[in-house]
């Protein structure tokens, strides 16, 4: 039990301390769980990170379900991803509360109308990042393309539909290029 | 009732939303045409508080629109309940699938079909995002309801978007800052 409430705090600090997500939290992980706890190496944690990319759900709490799990199995899973949220669901809450008071109020209106400009470019820069990553072929710049159509035309088409169909014809793709290949040798 | 279609709705955003915080945006625009727990534009305001606070983005996400649901129906208490419900079904199915995927780890990362998989899923992922930003953007520079150009099309908000967005590519400093920036612009240009 003493282990299991030494994980819920440690990622608890992890998570106050990460802002944005992601690659954000890298610097505290390696901090404290390679130097300071040694109850993983970098490379362990390069792994996660991979891993928590290829799986869905957010980065952050997938790399904590895997050390809690390392450490102290199901439960440590458990305890370390609840650390990690617990700060979210505190600040989050507590601003949500506040600003509701707020909303009518002219400056915070201003405020929030250049705030939501902001946005659109850190959405942009996003999205240029991840074609970096993303975009490597034709093909990839195709499903790029389709699923951008689909959705943006196609009104009331659930986003979970492009993500399946997507996964399928990636691996449709390649079973069918990998036996062209075999066939011109 | 709700807090039952809240559970089934964000557990599939932490089902299907593969590659981080900012991912999580398309299925909560979705979320947000079909349901009125909150609009368009408060996702806008939701994505800059998430970004600007300590914690994973997409967990805040999931906190304020959770809280934001909840408060529709009954005030705080019902806000803090749909902010806790929302975040622990988004979480939910990371820790199954992660807790599976750890125990054949070898055989998962060298697995063919799942890089194969990621392939063709990263890209799609790029075009849903797409949207999302036309979604998100396109009220904010335009107001096609006038009729003289300059009603249309908001200059202001363009030509910060554009200085902005120049600022991020150049000099990659934390979100925070673009974001307080926006807010410093829109409060003394009043936008």
């Amino acid at each position: 039990m003493k282990e299991l409430l030494t994980l819920y705090g440690l990622f608890f600090k992890i998570g106050i301390t990460t802002f944005g997500g992601g690659y954000a939290m890298l610097p505290m992980l390696e901090r404290e769980l390679v130097t300071n706890r040694k109850y993983v190496t970098m490379e362990e944690i390069m792994d996660y990170f991979a891993i928590g990319q290829c799986t869905p759900g957010i980065i952050a709490v997938n790399t904590a379900t895997f050390i809690g799990y390392k450490r102290k199995g199901v439960l440590g899973g458990i305890f370390a991803t609840l650390g990690v949220i617990t700060p979210s669901l505190i600040i989050i809450t507590l601003l949500a509360s506040i600003l509701s008071f707020f909303a009518g109020n002219e400056v915070v209106k201003h405020a929030f109308a250049g705030i939501s400009v902001a946005v659109c470019a850190l959405i942009v820069q996003a999205v240029l990042k991840l074609s970096k990553s993303g975009i490597k072929d034709i093909f990839t710049g195709i499903v790029a393309l389709v699923s951008f159509i689909l959705v943006f035309f196609v009104e009331g088409l659930s986003p979970i539909i492009v993500i399946i169909a997507s996964a399928i014809a990636g691996v449709v793709f390649k079973a069918i290029s990998a036996k062209k290949e075999k066939e011109d040798k | 009732m709700t807090f039952l279609y809240l559970f089934f709705e964000f557990f599939k955003v932490g089902l299907f939303a593969v590659g981080g915080g900012l991912a999580t945006i398309p299925f909560l625009m979705d979320i947000a045409n079909r349901y009125s727990w909150f609009t368009q534009s408060e996702l806008t305001d939701m994505i800059a508080i998430a970004e600007s606070t300590p914690g994973p983005i997409g967990i805040n996400m999931a906190t304020y629109a959770g809280y934001s649901a909840g408060y529709d129906l009954g005030g705080v208490f019902f806000g803090v309940l749909g902010g806790i419900v929302a975040t622990l079904s988004l979480v939910l199915p990371s820790i199954i699938v992660i807790l599976i995927v750890a125990k054949v780890l070898e055989k998962f990362k060298e697995s063919k079909i799942v890089k194969n998989a990621f392939y063709s899923l990263r890209p799609a992922v790029i075009g849903l995002l797409l949207v999302s930003l036309l979604g998100v953007a396109i009220p904010i520079f335009f107001d096609f309801s006038k009729t003289a150009f300059l009603e249309i099309v908001h200059l202001k908000e363009i030509v910060l978007f554009a200085l902005l967005l120049f600022g991020i590519l150049k000099f990659k400093k934390h979100p925070i800052v673009y974001i307080g920036i926006g807010a410093l612009v829109g409060i003394i240009f009043k936008f």
